[in-house]
């Protein structure tokens, strides 16, 4: 441990930041547009018809079983040849992100929803309110309140898995580290730090989340 | 889209090789990963399950660290860091005489990962049956060592068949990881015969319907030791 060169992180601090900020980026586009994406694959799936339900569900399904190492190598692929030119591995990584992760949002938003009981939505309906109405009064509201704490933690997920970025060379948090780790020959201290950096993120969080929980709950 | 179709490309050597043996080396670091996940996970999981003391509180940590650190990250500390931070001899084995260093070292880094995520619900599977059994197994004499291997143990096991079944799909998953370290196993064979050939479409639908079959066959397997002895058996003695 004596020959620790901890210097070497106070050199490269910006390139680790600017890093930082590039996972930030994908954790913010994955979770918007996962959720968006999400919420319209859960009404799908909970739709009374079978045409509507059974691709979404397939799709959900197909997707929880992928790695997202092989759903970036698929759009990473695919795209460029969807829109007929060339685009950066930033702009296929983002979509992959949005694709995959929306299958994950979805089972939590359709959780949240078949978790209000269904004599709710009957006496909405009875009372003469439109199914709109009663989705966006009365099912949403309290849908929304179980599902938040399922999707904060996801959202601790979604930045573990910034990380796997790294298979297609983006410059996230990890990868930016470690061309550090390579150029200087300090593999030792970088992925310590890195280590050390998403422990102390994702514990902090996980723990915040328990926490509030817990409060909430009593 | 401007894309020639050729799906004999499959047929052709050594494409079909390269992903066949992709194929057997995910199951291969799969398995693997998964016996060491479930014999930690165990370990851990009745250790979190105790009333206090230190073996509680080793098994916290080892919970929150390896839950909370991407696994990607674990397999870069296994494979880079822990060589150098270990005693120089052992390092100089794990370098030079550690047979198949790369397999090894993923289903390591896989296996704690999976692991830590296992013992989580060995722990709730514990504490679910215990809440009631626990109290019963004192009075009737038992020891809380006795009460533990003899009844909140197994019970707890066999109540959370069916919540591992996700674990061990988890631990399939991450097996792609170990193709950054070098292995060719799956994903990195389709994305090999992609390179050499650009029929990306052929090779990464293979890739797929691979994952589709081991994860079918996965619950598959799983789903019948949960009827023959898991939690669904356990429901249909007590009805």
């Amino acid at each position: 441990m004596s020959n620790f060169d901890w210097g070497i992180i106070a050199k490269s601090w910006g390139f680790l930041a600017e890093g930082m900020a590039l996972s930030a980026l994908l954790v913010l586009v994955a979770t918007v547009g996962g959720l968006i994406l999400g919420f319209g694959l859960a009404l799908m799936r909970l739709s009374q018809n079978r045409l509507i339900a059974v691709p979404a569900a397939a799709y959900v399904t197909v997707m929880r079983t992928l790695p997202l190492v092989l759903v970036l190598f698929w759009f990473y692929f695919l795209i460029p040849l969807a829109i007929g030119r060339p685009i950066g591995s930033l702009m296929s990584a983002l979509i992959a992100f949005v694709m995959f992760e929306a299958a994950f949002y979805c089972e939590i938003i359709r959780a949240g929803i078949n978790n209000v009981r269904p004599g709710q939505t009957e006496a909405g309906l009875a009372s003469g309110l439109r199914r709109f109405q009663v989705m966006r009064h009365i099912v949403m509201p309290q849908a929304l309140r179980a599902m938040t704490p399922l999707v904060l933690n996801q959202i601790v997920i979604v930045f573990q898995d910034t990380s796997l970025v790294y298979v297609v060379a983006l410059h996230d948090f990890l990868t930016n580290a470690s061309i550090i780790a390579a150029r200087d020959g300090r593999p030792t201290e970088m992925y310590t730090l890195v280590a050390v950096v998403y422990l102390i993120i994702c514990l902090s969080s996980t723990k915040a989340l328990d926490y509030w929980r817990k409060g909430r709950a009593a | 889209m401007n894309y020639r179709w050729n799906w004999s490309i499959l047929l052709q050597e050594p494409y079909t090789e390269w992903l066949w043996s992709g194929l057997q080396l995910t199951v291969a670091i799969s398995l693997a990963s998964w016996v060491v996940a479930l014999s930690i996970g165990v370990v851990a999981g009745v250790m979190r399950s105790l009333p206090g003391g230190a073996l509680r509180a080793v098994a916290g940590v080892y919970i929150d660290v390896f839950r909370n650190v991407p696994p990607l990250v674990q397999l870069f500390l296994w494979y880079f860091v822990f060589p150098e931070i270990v005693p120089e001899s052992v390092g100089l084995w794990i370098k030079r005489d550690l047979p198949y260093p790369e397999f090894v070292t993923a289903v390591v880094a896989i296996g704690l990962f999976a692991g830590s995520r296992v013992a989580e619900q060995v722990r709730a599977g514990i504490e679910q049956v215990g809440s009631h059994l626990l109290p019963a197994a004192l009075a009737t004499g038992l020891r809380p060592m006795q009460a533990y291997r003899l009844i909140l143990v197994p019970l707890g096991l066999r109540a959370i068949v069916g919540p591992l079944t996700s674990e061990f799909l988890v631990t399939v998953k991450m097996s792609s990881l170990s193709l950054t370290i070098g292995i060719l196993e799956l994903t990195a064979q389709s994305r090999h015969v992609e390179n050499y050939t650009f029929q990306g479409f052929e090779a990464f639908t293979v890739a797929t319907v691979g994952y589709l079959v081991i994860g079918l066959c996965v619950t598959g397997l799983m789903r019948l030791i949960d009827d023959r002895v898991g939690g669904a058996a356990l429901r249909k003695a007590s009805s």
